[in-house]
């Protein structure tokens, strides 16, 4: 059977799965529509929550991420973890006893403030849409280089499949089909990930693997480290960025991670309080699988797309290695037609020469042996998940679950994006301020026609995507922290912030970081209004426009605290409302005021 | 909320704020600390070929978060029913 076929059949029995799922699994009630009727089992919360975070990014563009960058992308695999920490210890348990629906619930009651909701319900809606784009691009991008469909066809069939689960059976059937997505995404990850490991260390365990020794009985990551020192790059395991950088970087990943909404409204959806610090644990688990594999993946792969073109009998680095360009392996001339490979023969001798030709210290070396210049113009990163199984010489059936895998990725934070979205609009918006007097049932109406909204919305986005989509995830993250994340914290753990004070902060935090971002990148990411150039010079304490998510965050404690201190102090029936989140008994399920 | 006293409710919330931050240092510092500032230091015992400082910062503060959570759960289970507040 040919590749594509397979390829059909395994998607295709993936997303009849899906559709059988929302049938079963549909809302018949508010309740039902934004958490699930709150009867979700921890256990499933956890894995539902994983294919809720793992995005197209985590799965297609993280372990390239880590191959390109070596131990400097060690700042996403704790950042996007360590969040759950956060979000454990402080955040869940206290928000799911706190009982309602969505993030700028608890915000718009706890100050008091409907300024407060708004300023949430806006702070929401800009980090989810700008995070939707990316995975609507994933779906388009999935379904074109597997499926041998355009763009916008394939872009259009995951509107489609997301429509049908998502209207119908809201968080209800989003929960469902995370959790049937979930073990789609985890198989397709780790399969790969096994065999090459296998390959190239004899270890199956991914994660010892990436510790252990190749065939020759160097370690792993010391071969790769020569490999690349040999072609004039920086060593793998080496820093290369600043310390600090690093370390505010890490910081703002994980409190973007613990204040994202469309993570937070998933705890909204176990039944109990100690459910919703168990459901974390799960969560990070079932992500962790991943999130541990894929170091391993980075730097296997970039070991061995480094030495599929060149010549094993000679030294890497030696000009009679490199590979003739006729010779070059099937993988090779497959990922070419995608163009997300590109070869140049800049010298006309017929080989391919991969170096660094930017590292001015290895040029003479590149002179003397007559090259001329890097003649990989072009490896996509993605490559190195999506390519892996061809790299690895894996049977066909493991390319076509790569791509399933890559699609419920994307489909699934799609979904759980979507409906916070959705959410926000019908109950923030509509029923909690601007029209408190509609029925149930009007408002479950809201909810599905803002739910087919905002899918419009991300699809149309996805098929015109602004020239700076690749630039706002890290908006998505630098909001989050700096405005989302600092009122949770202060809302639970301090009695006496109030109305003022909150709004304030969220306002801080929030213009601190869009300004830090827009002198670097550009006012509203428009070309030619850069400031300063976005170089580790130019950066305020050498922290960099993504990493300053943690400042906005302290800008924005630092201000709710003044402001609060010279306004008025906060009524008694709120402090009485802090006092009882903190306690776990007498939790029921999630409801409407 | 059903404290039997004033006083229980206090040492119950000090407790889980105590255990909080416990944790949280841990978690600093098994990131923070040893995958990025003692780095260098670490990096002095071998693991891997590399070192447990490159360790910690790829895989071994993912583990040290999972058990912060998975303690703090039962812990937090156990403090719940000792004051007679669990749900």
């Amino acid at each position: 059977m040919d590749l594509t076929t397979l390829t059909y059949i395994v998607v295709g029995l993936t997303f009849a799965l899906y559709m059988g799922i929302a049938v079963w699994a549909r809302a018949g009630t508010t309740g039902e529509f934004y958490s699930a009727g709150g009867g979700v089992h921890p256990v499933a919360n956890g894995m539902a929550t994983g294919a809720d975070w793992m995005s197209a990014a985590s799965f297609i563009g993280m372990a390239g991420l880590i191959a390109f960058k070596g131990y400097d992308a060690s700042i996403f695999l704790m950042g996007w973890t360590g969040g759950y920490v956060l979000l454990a210890l402080c955040l869940a348990p206290y928000l799911r006893k706190f009982g309602k629906f969505t993030v700028p619930d608890f915000i718009g009651d706890r100050y008091y403030s409907r300024t407060a909701r708004i300023v949430a319900v806006v702070c929401l809606i800009v980090a989810s849409l700008t995070y939707v784009i990316g995975q609507m691009k994933g779906i388009g991008v999935a379904f074109s280089r597997f499926l041998d469909v355009d763009y916008a066809t394939g872009l259009y069939s995951g509107m489609a499949i997301v429509f049908f689960y998502a209207v119908l059976g809201g968080m209800k059937g989003v929960t469902y089909t995370q959790i049937a997505q979930y073990c789609v995404l985890i198989f397709a990850y780790t399969v790969p990930a096994v065999f090459i490991s296998l390959n190239l260390t004899g270890n199956p365990i991914p994660q010892l693997g990436f510790m252990g020794d190749t065939a020759d009985g160097t370690p792993l990551l010391i071969k790769l480290d020569q490999t690349l020192v040999d072609l004039g790059f920086a060593e793998y395991t080496a820093q290369k960025g600043g310390t600090f950088n690093m370390m505010m970087y890490t910081l703002s990943l994980m409190f973007g991670t613990a204040g994202l909404p469309h993570v937070i409204i998933r705890f909204f959806t176990v039944p109990k309080v100690s459910d919703a610090r168990k459901s974390a644990g799960w969560a990070l688990l079932f992500i962790a699988i991943l999130y541990t594999t894929a170091p391993a993946v980075g730097s296997m792969a970039r070991l061995n797309l480094t030495n599929t073109i060149q010549n094993p009998e000679f030294a890497v680095g030696d000009p009679q290695a490199n590979l003739e360009y006729s010779e070059r392996p099937d993988w090779f001339k497959n990922w070419e037609t995608t163009g997300l490979l590109q070869f140049e023969d800049k010298n006309g001798d017929g080989r391919i020469q991969y170096y660094n030709d930017q590292n001015p210290e290895f040029a003479a070396k590149a002179e003397s042996y007559g090259w001329e210049g890097n003649e990989m113009v072009k490896v996509d990163r993605d490559i190195m998940v999506l390519a892996n199984p061809e790299i690895a010489n894996l049977p066909n059936w493991v390319i076509a679950l790569v791509a399933a895998g890559g699609l419920a990725a994307a489909l699934s934070t799609a979904a759980g994006l979507l409906l916070a979205i959705s959410s926000a609009i019908s109950h923030d918006l509509l029923k909690s301020t601007f029209m408190p007097n509609i029925t149930e049932k009007q408002e479950l109406l809201a909810a599905r026609v803002a739910m087919a909204g905002a899918i419009m919305v991300a699809g149309y986005l996805g098929l015109n995507p602004p020239g700076f989509a690749a630039q706002v995830v890290a908006l998505a993250f630098g909001l989050a922290a700096a405005s989302i994340f600092p009122a949770l914290m202060m809302g639970i753990f301090s009695s006496k912030i109030n109305n003022t004070g909150a709004v304030s902060g969220m306002l801080a935090g929030l213009v601190s970081t869009l300004v830090y971002i827009f002198v670097y990148k550009g006012w509203f990411f428009v070309a030619g209004t850069e400031m300063l150039p976005n170089t580790p010079d130019n950066w305020f304490l050498g922290v960099s426009p993504e990493a300053f998510g943690a400042l906005g965050a302290l800008i924005n404690f630092v201000v709710a605290f003044v402001v609060t201190n010279m306004t008025a102090p906060v009524p008694k029936h709120i402090e009485e409302m802090v006092e009882s989140i903190r306690v776990p008994k007498g939790a029921s399920a999630a409801q409407d005021h | 909320m059903s404290f039997k006293s004033e006083d229980d409710k206090k040492a119950y919330w000090r407790r889980n704020i105590n255990l909080m931050k416990v944790l949280l240092v841990i978690w600093a510092v098994c990131s923070y600390g040893f995958g990025i500032l003692l780095r260098p230091l670490l990096d002095n015992i071998p693991v891997g070929g590399v070192g447990l400082g490159f360790w910690f910062a790829q895989q071994g503060s993912i583990y040290v978060f999972l058990a912060i959570v998975f303690y703090y759960a039962k812990k937090m289970r156990d403090l719940d029913r000792e004051f007679g507040v669990d749900d």
